[in-house]
């Protein structure tokens, strides 16, 4: 039986810096703490007072990996601030860009990350090379996978990490149609890779159910990260204007940001890709199901592991649909749609790769940022993560303290979590914890 | 040829984050896609921990700082490296500027409101952000944002040649 207190300084292999004090009395945990540690840098705040034009831009730098989710959530929120409906093709450009940073961004989670886990090694740095080895081929083929996916992002938005070409309204330079054709040769190229990883991920056999529920954005028309209504598996319909009266931010007084829970019933929900396909397996596009069958049974899942299971296809989803969207477009020239500035209000929901994202702008006559929220998805999966290690732990203290570290790092990394998006505001009353 | 390379001598590095968006250590991993099997050969990745948890702060050869300076802790760290690498390089534009992480530092009086108070008293904030250069003594600076990738590649290869791994 463990009996002193558990410390990880640092846990590795995510994105940002956090740690985690477990302690225990009496053969009991008595207290979990995940600790965001990443130095908060009030964006938010620096963002007022600049020209609406400038926003998306400087908030893409709220984080690296996921930079395209923040300017899309800015793009989108200023839009509805200003009452710009932008056209169709801006529609399907974005859904093509938001496939690209899916590929390259669960790639690099499930790949660089979680594998080594799965192999039962510290690092890819540690993989055998010698080419008749698994972790051999899943890395190579993570680095194919991933290069695409950044390759996309270049064609279509200029870049995969805060890309210039995204606008309000639209793009400021439409892409050039000669680079498709190579794109979906290399798309379709890389479908048995992704399809290797999927299977390589439904064989990790690593546990841990959850008593909690599920939010995503649904769209009842296609499997969408961009557009439709958060919904629940326990039958919540949550419109996007209506994000704030449906959830209460909580003080976590060890960490640099705040946690979310339901406001009805101050339980903790999960958010991200285990979400998605456990609210919208149904939607994905028709190849990837046809491949995934016998991965799709095991959602609705509330085994968090399943939530790398469920990056990897929708690695899969994003690379069909981005066939399927380079292969029918056809770009016509058009200019990002511009209206006068008017003072507004506007939200932006969208789904970034670890689950729900919120953005409020809040616009005046000269369109000037004069206030800005946002919630990012670890903020509001900090609670669920460490009931889950409570959980873990009260299960487990018969394991070394070797082992036990071990897991816990493997359950958090299993979140995906991104501590530099997590510390930034929203500005509502708090509950302290 | 008598190169370190011939011998196995590999380049010591470590690759850390203070604050910033870690955009440029999103590009580092994705220079591995086509690097990978090349530097795996020549560089011995002792610290980076968004790869590995059995890391080692000692006898560095060069340390690739990224992000600015925020917090007494941060500085603390930020010399330890300094102690255990012969170089140091800053990657990016808040380690080489201090900006955007800095921004807080232009915020008038009456712009640091309760909420803002709170974080800045309750955790370790020191009272201005500062680049890598006001903290410690830096060697080289790879600028941008995320970091220029050509002039990354650059300073790699002049640290492989000067510590003749290539």
């Amino acid at each position: 039986m463990h009996s002193g207190n558990i410390t990880i300084e640092n846990i590795t292999k995510i994105e940002g810096s956090a740690g985690l004090d477990v302690i225990i009395e009496n053969g009991k945990v008595k207290e979990v703490k995940f600790k965001i540690q990443d130095s908060r840098r009030f964006y938010t705040d620096a963002v007022k007072k600049k020209p609406l034009i400038s926003a998306p831009s400087f908030l893409s730098r709220i984080c690296g990996t996921c930079s395209v989710a923040h300017l899309f959530a800015t793009i989108k929120a200023i839009e509805n601030s200003q009452e710009i409906e932008v056209t169709e093709q801006t529609k399907i450009l974005r859904r093509l860009a938001y496939d690209a940073l899916m590929i390259r961004d669960h790639a690099l989670h499930l790949y660089f990350f979680v594998l080594p886990d799965l192999l039962g090694v510290d690092s890819i740095l540690d993989i055998p090379d010698d080419h008749e080895d698994l972790g051999h081929t899943l890395l190579h083929d993570s680095f194919d996978i991933k290069q695409l996916g950044t390759d996309i992002s270049e064609v279509v938005i200029g870049a995969a990490i805060h890309a210039p070409i995204p606008t309000i309204g639209g793009f400021l330079k439409l892409p050039d149609e000669s680079k498709f054709p190579e794109l979906i040769e290399r798309l379709e190229k890389i479908r048995p890779q992704v399809i290797r990883g999927i299977k390589a991920f439904f064989n990790y056999e690593a546990s841990l159910e959850q008593d909690v529920d599920y939010v995503a954005l649904r769209n009842e028309n296609k499997f969408d990260f961009l557009e439709g209504t958060l919904i629940s598996l326990d039958g919540r319909k949550i419109p996007s204007e209506k994000f704030l009266e449906h959830f209460d931010v909580v003080v976590v007084p060890y960490s640099q940001s705040e946690g979310y829970v339901f406001s009805d019933n101050h339980e903790n929900y999960v958010l991200g890709a285990l979400a998605r396909v456990n609210l919208n397996k149904d939607q994905l596009n028709s190849r990837t199901v046809e491949d995934t069958k016998e991965y799709l049974k095991v959602f609705p899942s509330k085994n968090i592991y399943h939530n790398n299971l469920a990056q990897a296809i929708e690695i899969l989803h994003c690379v069909d649909d981005a066939i399927d969207i380079l292969k029918n477009i056809k770009i016509v020239d058009e200019k990002p749609i511009k209206k006068p500035i008017k003072a507004g209000v506007g939200i932006g929901v969208i789904e970034a790769p670890r689950g729900t994202l919120y953005h409020k702008a809040v616009i005046d006559e000269n369109g000037v940022v004069v206030d800005y929220d946002v919630i990012v998805p670890t903020s509001q999966n900090q609670i669920s993560i460490e009931n889950d290690l409570k959980k873990y732990f009260n299960e487990n203290l018969d394991k070394g303290e070797e082992k036990l570290k071990f897991d816990a790092e493997s359950i958090i990394r299993a979140y995906d979590p991104c501590m530099s998006c997590a510390t930034n505001f929203l500005k509502i009353d708090w509950i302290r914890k | 040829m008598d190169t370190a390379q011939t011998k196995n001598k590999k380049l010591a590095i470590g690759w850390f984050c203070f604050t910033c968006s870690e955009d440029s250590t999103i590009l580092f991993t994705e220079l591995l896609n086509k690097h990978f099997d090349e530097w795996k050969k020549i560089i011995d990745f002792k610290h980076i921990r968004s790869l590995k948890t059995k890391n080692e702060l000692k006898d560095l050869d060069v340390a690739f700082v990224e992000g600015a300076i925020s917090s007494k802790t941060q500085e603390k760290e930020v010399k330890k490296i300094r102690d255990n690498a012969k170089y140091v390089v800053a990657i990016g534009q808040c380690a080489c500027t201090g900006m955007p992480s800095a921004s807080r530092n232009s915020f008038e009086d009456k712009d640091i409101d309760d909420r803002i108070r709170w974080y800045l008293e309750h955790f370790d904030y020191n009272k201005k952000v500062q680049k890598l250069e006001d903290v410690i003594k830096v060697d080289d600076k790879v600028e941008g944002c995320p970091m220029n990738v050509t002039k990354f590649l650059t300073i790699m290869d002049k640290y492989l040649k000067l510590f003749n791994i290539i």
